[in-house]
């Protein structure tokens, strides 16, 4: 027995190694100089030619960051972070705005092959049963590509990347940037407001259903490169879209910083459907580099009736900070959070979600799906709050936490407050084990303890996955077998 | 020639099963003591005793299962000793335990469970995985003849199932996955009548030459529907008596007073 337990630690040992999207692409990059000040401030602006206005508005959070404290409520550890030894700009040199794909740096689109996203949009439409999906590709700072632009413009979709959207549809920007993520809001979104490079851009005019799902992939490529992009997606009345973000990053010894933030925006009848599947490089098997992933997710329901559902799987990053949250202000608007949260080796996770009810008969509901195994620790911290107003406000939360092995931990940290007495607030959580009698089980009809481990888990995680746009599913099945390897031991 | 080759694929299957002074316990309770079992091929062999005999400790340590303590001895199944393998590697050498009670699995519904045991000894074997409408057809046979729902195979695995459903479900299991040792844990505990002789029919359909069963039970009413080819009796840890059918029927008149004395 004993060399059948040095046989499955040497298998960990390798596989929580073995990040499948760890290479580096040699493309020589534009780089800031390194460093936080006014300056780099100027330099971003100027790099991306912004007008005065969005100048002005990025001094401004840059002054406000200067006054502020990293949050350290968390329910993680990690050394302080040195601002001053980060690029906060890194630009591929092929040229920051292609006209076209066949103006991308092939090696470019040689490292988006390998990850497995369909760039080439003839590729795509050559393929009859493949996805019909819209992309927008962020390398390191900036925005290389938008597939199928020509056909969402037809629809009246406005897809692109964030600067493209300031120089073509300033209006718009203007109008929205900041209303749900205010540029004071946290030491992390403030940062990203003083130093945010890219990111995507969506609207969505009134009565428009979007034709396709809209996908962002962001990758992390140069060595001590912070990434700072922000999204802002509006749907219009009565319009709906679907939205997939996906993320991965060398294998790096050092720590690299992901602080993006997010907005949402649904007016009247709108609805918003944000996926995420979250795969930055987690760190090795001795807890050495990885991701901090410290993000600022953030959906208004502006409008009556309006809904805004967040989906997201996450499997990489050394430490996730993330909660993304509704503020359900239009009258019965709704929100939704499910989430599966998977955590290996010496990851540290604490996600979770607001649900802020501010209008009447608003409705959420938070499914919540924790798993950690190896020597993880997985925290849920959520907060449900009925205001005043919200009469008739109903919240269903549901946190299941799922414990592999004996060495991770799980943690639940609900805080719930109802201002009026219509209000009702349900709340349910469990935790588990995977069981030896399950496990055995499966190995008794033959299932490796890989396949069983990622069997009972995928039964765990089911609810939530059947959320995510179907040609997303399988994908999500997959690396959350992917991120259980060496698991079971 | 032929006659050899025979003579030897029988001399083989004479032992199929041999355990070997099989000395097992469980956080320090010696709950098998120097037990020893031959079980040949195309053999039913109902292993009969009282509670605490440690029938279903038997059960699981042919399977496996990480809690039991192996002290000394062997069990070789076609001369290969399972004690040095995996649980899996023992179910991928043929060896299937039909559990006293299946484990519920939330989330993952029977059908899938199934497509996955099946395509995992597939792979075992080398061959590759089976198309969806091969697997389904083949599902759809072998969950009939055990009057099996085809709703019941998209609930999740065991949860909900009724006792009845539970058991016609490992056997189903058995039936596609066609093992060459099938083990019968108390198959018949919680069963009533009518479902008992659904799975009894099912086990003896797959009754052949090539295959071994070990059935585990208290109560000689199973062996009305599975006829055994022997019967042996294990009281504390061992077996104390071997016979014909007769024994089985011998035992449910007089009880298993005798043999405890026999034992101690």
């Amino acid at each position: 027995m004993a060399a059948v337990q040095e046989t499955v630690d040497r298998v960990r040992s390798i596989e929580v190694d073995a990040y499948k999207y760890g290479f580096i692409s040699p493309i020589e990059s534009d780089l800031a100089p390194k460093g936080l000040s006014e300056d780099t401030v100027r330099f971003i602006s100027q790099k991306k030619d912004e007008p005065e206005w969005l100048l002005d508005w990025r001094l401004d959070a840059f002054r406000r960051w200067q006054t502020m404290e990293e949050p350290k409520w968390a329910r993680v550890s990690y050394p302080p972070i040195n601002y001053q030894d980060i690029y906060y700009f890194a630009a591929p040199k092929s040229g920051p705005a292609p006209k076209s794909l066949d103006e991308v740096d092939p090696e470019l689109l040689r490292t988006y092959a390998k990850l497995g996203i369909p760039l080439v949009e003839q590729e795509i439409l050559a393929g009859v049963e493949k996805p019909r999906v819209a992309v927008d590709a962020v390398f390191d700072s900036v925005s290389i590509a938008t597939t199928f632009k020509a056909e969402l413009a037809r629809a009246g979709v406005i897809f692109c990347s964030f600067s493209e959207a300031v120089r073509n549809h300033p209006d718009l920007v203007r109008r929205y940037l900041g209303t749900v993520v205010p540029s004071t809001d946290n030491f992390y979104a403030t940062l990203n407001s003083a130093v945010f490079s890219d990111g995507s851009f969506v609207y969505v005019p009134p009565g428009v259903r979007c034709p396709m799902e809209l996908s962002t992939y962001f990758r992390i490529n140069e060595r001590n490169t912070g990434q700072f992009e922000r999204t802002l997606i509006i749907a219009d009345r009565g319009a709906y879209v679907s939205y997939l973000e996906g993320c991965t990053a060398p294998k790096r010894d050092e720590n690299q910083l992901h602080a993006a933030v997010v907005e949402l925006i649904t007016l009247d009848d709108a609805e918003i459907k944000y996926s995420t599947v979250q795969n930055w490089y987690p760190g090795d098997s001795q807890g050495r580099g990885g991701i901090y992933n410290f993000v600022t997710k953030r959906g208004d329901c502006r409008g009556a009736r309006s809904k805004i559902s967040w989906t997201q799987v996450e499997t990489g990053s050394a430490i996730t900070w993330k909660y993304p949250s509704c503020i359900l202000r239009g009258e019965a608007s709704r929100g939704e959070f499910y989430s599966i949260a998977i955590s290996n080796g010496h990851q540290q996770v604490d996600s979770g979600t607001k649900m802020i009810h501010l209008g009447r008969n608003t409705t959420s509901r938070i499914i919540s799906k924790g798993v950690a195994a190896g020597k993880s620790q997985n925290t849920y911290r959520g907060q449900v709050s009925a205001h005043r107003l919200a009469t008739g406000a109903r919240n269903f939360t549901n946190c299941d936490s799922l414990l592999i092995g004996h060495e991770c931990g799980a943690h639940t940290v609900p805080y719930i407050e109802a201002k009026n007495a219509s209000a009702v607030i349900e709340h349910e959580a469990t935790t588990s084990k995977v069981s030896e009698d399950q496990m055995f089980y499966c190995l008794q009809r033959g299932l490796s303890a890989e396949e069983a481990t990622a069997l009972i888990v995928n039964g765990f995680v089911r609810d939530v996955l059947q959320q995510l746009p179907m040609e997303f599913a399988v994908e999500a099945q997959k690396l959350i077998s992917i991120s259980l390897e060496g698991s079971v031991g | 020639m032929t006659v050899n080759s025979t003579g030897r694929a029988r001399a083989q299957d004479r032992g199929m099963l041999e355990i070997k002074n099989l000395r097992v316990s469980i956080e320090d309770k010696l709950i098998l003591d120097n037990l020893s079992l031959t079980v040949n091929a195309g053999e039913v062999a109902a292993i009969m005793g009282p509670n605490g005999s440690g029938k279903s400790t038997l059960a699981y340590v042919l399977a496996g299962k990480p809690a039991y303590a192996v002290l000394s001895g062997e069990i070789l199944l076609d001369g290969e000793n399972l004690l040095e393998l995996e649980p899996n590697e023992r179910a991928l050498k043929g060896v299937f335990l039909a559990f006293q009670y299946p484990t519920e699995i939330p989330g993952v519904a029977a059908m899938t469970f199934l497509k996955a045991a099946l395509n995992a000894q597939r792979r075992a074997r080398g061959e590759g995985d089976l198309t969806t409408p091969d697997f389904v057809r083949r599902v759809r046979e072998a969950a009939n003849a055990l009057k099996i729902d085809q709703e019941m195979l998209r609930r999740p695995l065991n949860v909900g199932f009724s006792g009845g459903e539970k058991k016609r479900f490992e056997v189903l299991q058995m039936a596609l996955l066609a093992p060459r040792l099938g083990v019968l844990d108390e198959t018949d505990s919680g069963l009533d009548i009518d479902a008992l002789r659904v799975v009894a029919e099912g086990v003896n359909a797959l009754r052949e030459p090539k295959r071994a069963f070990v059935v585990i039970t208290h109560y000689q009413r199973l062996l009305d529907y599975i006829k055994p080819d022997v019967v042996h009796v294990m009281t504390r840890g061992r077996i104390v008596a071997t016979g014909g059918p007769e024994l089985a029927l011998e035992l449910e008149r007089n009880g298993y007073r005798d043999y405890a004395e026999e034992a101690a």
